[in-house]
């Protein structure tokens, strides 16, 4: 669309776009679906002779760019494969968040009664549960891995859909076309399907975008505890783990996984930002 | 012949917790306390009243969205209270409410199309979709929506638009009975008179009977042939509409009709047409519960609450001064 | 000879919004005048621009988007549309005074009563106690007709009625006794036994204030009831203007006598309301000409192509209409 008035001039459409949000998110879609043709270098590859290079810029070899970890694996390829795991893990977790929390909070919200309280308990219950303590006790229990951590990010993340979606529902069971539709004889399931989900769709979306960034630090906090992903699989958190030891002598170890983690998480909530503010400015107080 | 309503002695309490932070003890709201009427076969039956009336109630009652605490709600003589889920689906084919706001009526996320051919869709499964979208794209034609509209979504229509949307959804299940809360007051004044004058044409061709609740006294002098003016859960004065509005026997009534506004310049009266604010519902006065505001208060007023009372065929006023069939 | 000056002059004001989808025209080209004493009622349906253009004079438009594009708003002789915001102080509350639609909305419900008109009063009288503030609240809530005004005091908002908070807000208003109050839809919101006590209230005030009122509504029997003149509008502009008696007993613009034959009367039934065909106009894209020919009974070909002057009619008032031009000539 975007049809430009002529009194207004171009900037100001650019500026509507979400630019800089894409140009962020960049990277991690990029490397996370396409890893592999972005590598410079195996990932796994050991190669001791070549350990500890600082980036190019700072004295190091034009092949390794960003550097060597302390194992002589190139330090831009693992940021490349780390994409992956944590674009995996954030989505995947998001979406399952998203599934239990909506038809929880559906079911809490349109029910209500001693159905909406046993949900709404759970949730109390759960969300006084310290994240990492949730995590460690899942995986504990799972071991670690992607599955696991998928299921921590899911589990973590559920109960603030729950709560949103049980709001909105709320709202939407006392505009005038839910009645009508019940005085036509509308059935739960045909409402459920038919008149409330299509009108979540647009909280949901925005909690979903806002969520990414926060879930994809949980993973990476996951990891750094080292309970997530395990060698010789890598994600940004586990690198950051890693090179915890070296921050004095090779910062770079650490540090370009951090940067790689800031960068995302401020283009998925800027993008966040700018999605809810297209469908549902009433959502600002997220 | 029997009247398609027949509410009798309907009453509905809400129990309020009382004031102050640990909320001891309920007050009682007396929403509607003890309201009869019958509406006609045929015919418009109009209930007016200023917040705190109780219309809205009534409305609620009538739908079955709340539980009366006292009374019989009769339709084609069956009470509608003592149904059972069966009777209640039947129930809901035979009355369907049209509201003030269309916006809030429509389903955003479904097309016009839709929306209308919902309740065929439900009801009768057993007719195949397309004979139902055609029966849709016929009421919506019989209401002003053309077919270019069809597949629109609510927010492309205007309000005069998405009202007459919603009156298509309405009669499209052959109702007996259409219940139209406050049918026009959201929409501009210019419109007014188009969805006024469809509702007339398709009570005519539908044989419908139409109840409708709202405060403008002009709109409801217009197309209703019944009336009933409400006040703080009661009636006050009940008839034709024309023998009410054009001989008000109950202050109250007499005081609503002098406070509409005239489009008659010159007639600027000297004093208010009435005194006085609506008092507190929970707090309701005792006796007449218009007895504080009314300018030919007697002795006993404010001690009975005076019955509905014939004051000539077929016009009812609940005031002490018109004893049955008399005249003050 | 020169021409007695208004309290109020509004000439060919212009207020556009400007939006993502274009220039909303809202107040295009809106010319009336108002003076001590005097009321003007100005009714026209939503998006007739009424309330942008009371917004406008009190320089009090939402500040993205929008902007008063040309003419003047000549208040005593000073052209409110060239003064600098710090500068508008003060009209603002002091010269001309505002009732707002919803009071519910105006009245901030964490102040009590007295502090909210207390400070309206304070504005004027800062060296004063707070003793004297109270006696001066208590006055003017008794000039509204509050009654128990002093152990109202310390109420709150939502402790009064719909009708009662709008007296407040009336108080509010007149509290630094301005020369003009615009009351935006002030009744839209009570019920018309309430709506009836406060109208004769404003007016009463306003006879006693000697004020200059402009009542902003969709309502034209209000209009018939409590304004000396009415100007209706459609579409940004002002179609008719003159005298109640005259405009209600003889419209000249086809607009204003379609709408009074759309509109029911308490008085009888009529066999059939009247109906203008068509919808009210986009102001995003206004139809060429007359604003109103598309739903014209009159329409004629000139309608469509130019916009009508504004022509002064028979009764002494003026209408925009082409049919008034013709027969001047």
């Amino acid at each position: 669309m975007s049809e430009t008035p002529s009194y207004r001039g171009v900037w100001p459409t650019i500026k509507r776009l979400p630019l800089l949000p894409a140009l962020l998110l960049m990277p991690i879609l990029l490397f996370g679906t396409l890893g592999p043709l972005f590598y410079s270098h195996d990932p796994v590859a050991m190669n001791p002779a070549h350990s500890m290079q600082p980036p190019y810029l700072f004295g190091g070899q034009a092949s390794y760019f960003l550097g060597t970890d302390h194992l002589g694996r190139d330090v831009y390829s693992k940021i490349v494969e780390g994409a992956r795991a944590s674009l995996v893990v954030a989505v995947t977790g998001v979406l399952l968040a998203g599934v239990l929390g909506i038809f929880l909070g559906m079911v809490a919200g349109y029910f209500g009664g001693w159905i909406d309280e046993v949900i709404m308990r759970i949730v109390d219950i759960q969300m006084s549960i310290p994240a990492i303590l949730l995590t460690i006790l899942i995986s504990a229990a799972l071991g670690g891995g992607l599955i696991t951590i998928t299921i921590c990010v899911a589990l973590v993340f559920w109960t603030q859909y729950a709560r949103i979606i049980r709001g909105e529902t709320l709202s939407i069971k006392e505009r005038e076309f839910v009645l009508l539709a019940r005085m036509a004889g509308c059935g739960t399931g045909r409402m459920f399907v038919r008149h409330i989900m299509p009108n979540l769709v647009s909280t949901s979306t925005v909690v979903a975008t806002l969520q990414l960034g926060r879930a994809i630090i949980i993973e990476a906090s996951i990891t750094f505890l080292g309970l997530g992903i395990q060698p010789p699989k890598t994600a940004w958190g586990l690198m950051m783990a890693e090179g915890r030891m070296y921050l004095s002598t090779a910062w770079w170890l650490p540090a370009f996984a951090g940067f790689a983690i800031v960068i995302t998480v401020l283009g998925a909530n800027m993008m966040g930002d700018w999605i809810r503010d297209r469908l549902d400015p009433k959502l600002k107080q997220l | 012949m029997e009247p398609l309503l027949d509410i009798q002695g309907l009453t509905k309490h809400f129990f309020i917790p009382a004031n102050g932070f640990l909320r001891r003890g309920y007050s009682t709201l007396k929403a509607v306390d003890g309201v009869s009427f019958s509406v006609a076969k045929g015919t418009c039956f109009g209930i007016a009243g200023e917040s705190g009336s109780g219309k809205t109630t009534i409305n609620k009652l009538i739908l079955l969205a709340e539980k009366p605490t006292a009374g019989k709600i009769l339709f084609e003589s069956k009470d509608i209270t003592a149904f059972n889920r069966q009777e209640i689906i039947w129930y809901r084919t035979r009355v369907q409410p049209v509201f003030q706001d269309a916006s809030s009526s429509l389903d955003p996320n479904m097309r016009i199309i839709d929306i209308v051919s919902e309740p065929l869709d439900i009801q009768q499964k057993e007719i195949p979709r397309r004979a139902i979208l055609l029966k849709a794209q016929e009421i919506l034609r019989l209401v002003g929506i053309g077919p270019e509209s069809l597949r629109k979504y609510p927010h492309e229509l205007s309000g005069g638009q998405k009202q007459r949307v919603a009156i298509a959804r309405a009669i499209i299940l052959d109702p007996a009975l259409v219940i139209l809360d406050e049918p026009v007051s959201a929409l501009d004044v210019s419109i007014r008179a188009q969805i006024l004058n469809l509702l007339a044409d398709i009570q005519e061709q539908r044989h419908l009977t139409y109840l409708v609740i709202a405060h403008d006294l002009a709109m409801l002098r217009q197309i209703t042939t019944h009336v009933a003016v409400m006040y703080l859960g009661k009636i006050m004065e009940t008839g034709e509409t024309e023998q009410v509005f054009d001989h008000p026997s109950h202050p109250y009534t007499k005081g609503l009709l002098q406070a509409v506004p005239r489009s008659k310049p010159g007639q600027r009266k000297e004093r208010p047409a009435l005194y006085g604010e609506i008092p507190d519902p929970l707090n309701p006065p005792m006796g007449c519960r218009f007895g504080p505001r009314c300018e030919h208060r007697i002795q006993g007023c404010d001690e009975l609450d005076p019955p509905l009372m014939r004051v000539a065929e077929g016009h009812f006023v609940a005031c002490a001064r018109f004893p049955e069939g008399g005249t003050p | 000879m020169a021409e007695k000056q208004h309290l109020l002059t509004v000439q060919d004001l212009r207020t556009y919004f400007y939006t993502r989808v274009g220039v909303v025209k809202a107040v295009d080209g809106v010319s009336f005048h108002l003076d001590a004493g005097e009321a003007l009622g100005m009714v026209g349906e939503s998006g007739c621009g009424k309330s942008v253009t009371c917004h406008s004079i009190v320089r009090l438009l939402p500040p993205a988007g929008s902007h008063i594009v040309g003419g003047k708003i000549l208040f005593e002789g000073d052209d409110l549309v060239q003064k600098k915001e710090r500068e508008m102080k003060r009209w603002r509350g002091k010269q001309i005074g505002m009732i707002l639609q919803d009071p519910l909305v105006s009245l901030n419900p964490v102040h009590t009563i007295e502090r909210q008109v207390g400070e309206a009063i304070r504005l004027d009288n800062r060296r004063q106690n707070k003793g004297f503030i109270r006696q001066k609240v208590i006055a003017m809530l008794e000039r509204v007709m509050i009654p128990s005004a002093k152990l109202r005091l310390s109420q709150y908002p939502f402790q009064f009625s719909g009708g009662m908070r709008q007296r407040v807000l009336a108080a509010i208003s007149l509290a630094r006794q301005p020369k003009l109050i615009i009351a935006d839809e002030p009744t839209t919101a009570l019920d018309v036994t309430i709506q009836d006590q406060f109208l004769r209230l404003l007016k009463e005030l306003q006879r006693q204030y000697g004020l200059a009122l402009l009542l902003v509504t969709h309502d034209l029997g209000l209009v018939a009831e409590t304004c000396d003149r009415v100007a209706v509008m459609y579409a940004g502009r002002i179609v008719e203007t003159g005298s109640v008696e005259k405009v209600f007993d003889d419209p000249a613009h086809p607009y204003t006598r379609a709408l009074m034959m759309a509109l029911p009367e308490l008085e009888t039934k009529k066999k059939r309301l009247y109906q203008i065909q068509g919808e009210p106009p986009s102001l995003l894209n206004p139809p060429s000409g007359c604003s109103f020919s598309p739903r014209c009974s009159e329409v004629m070909e000139i309608c469509r192509k130019e916009y009508p002057p504004s022509m002064p009619t028979e009764a002494g008032g003026v209408a925009a209409c082409w049919l008034w031009a013709n027969r001047s000539d």
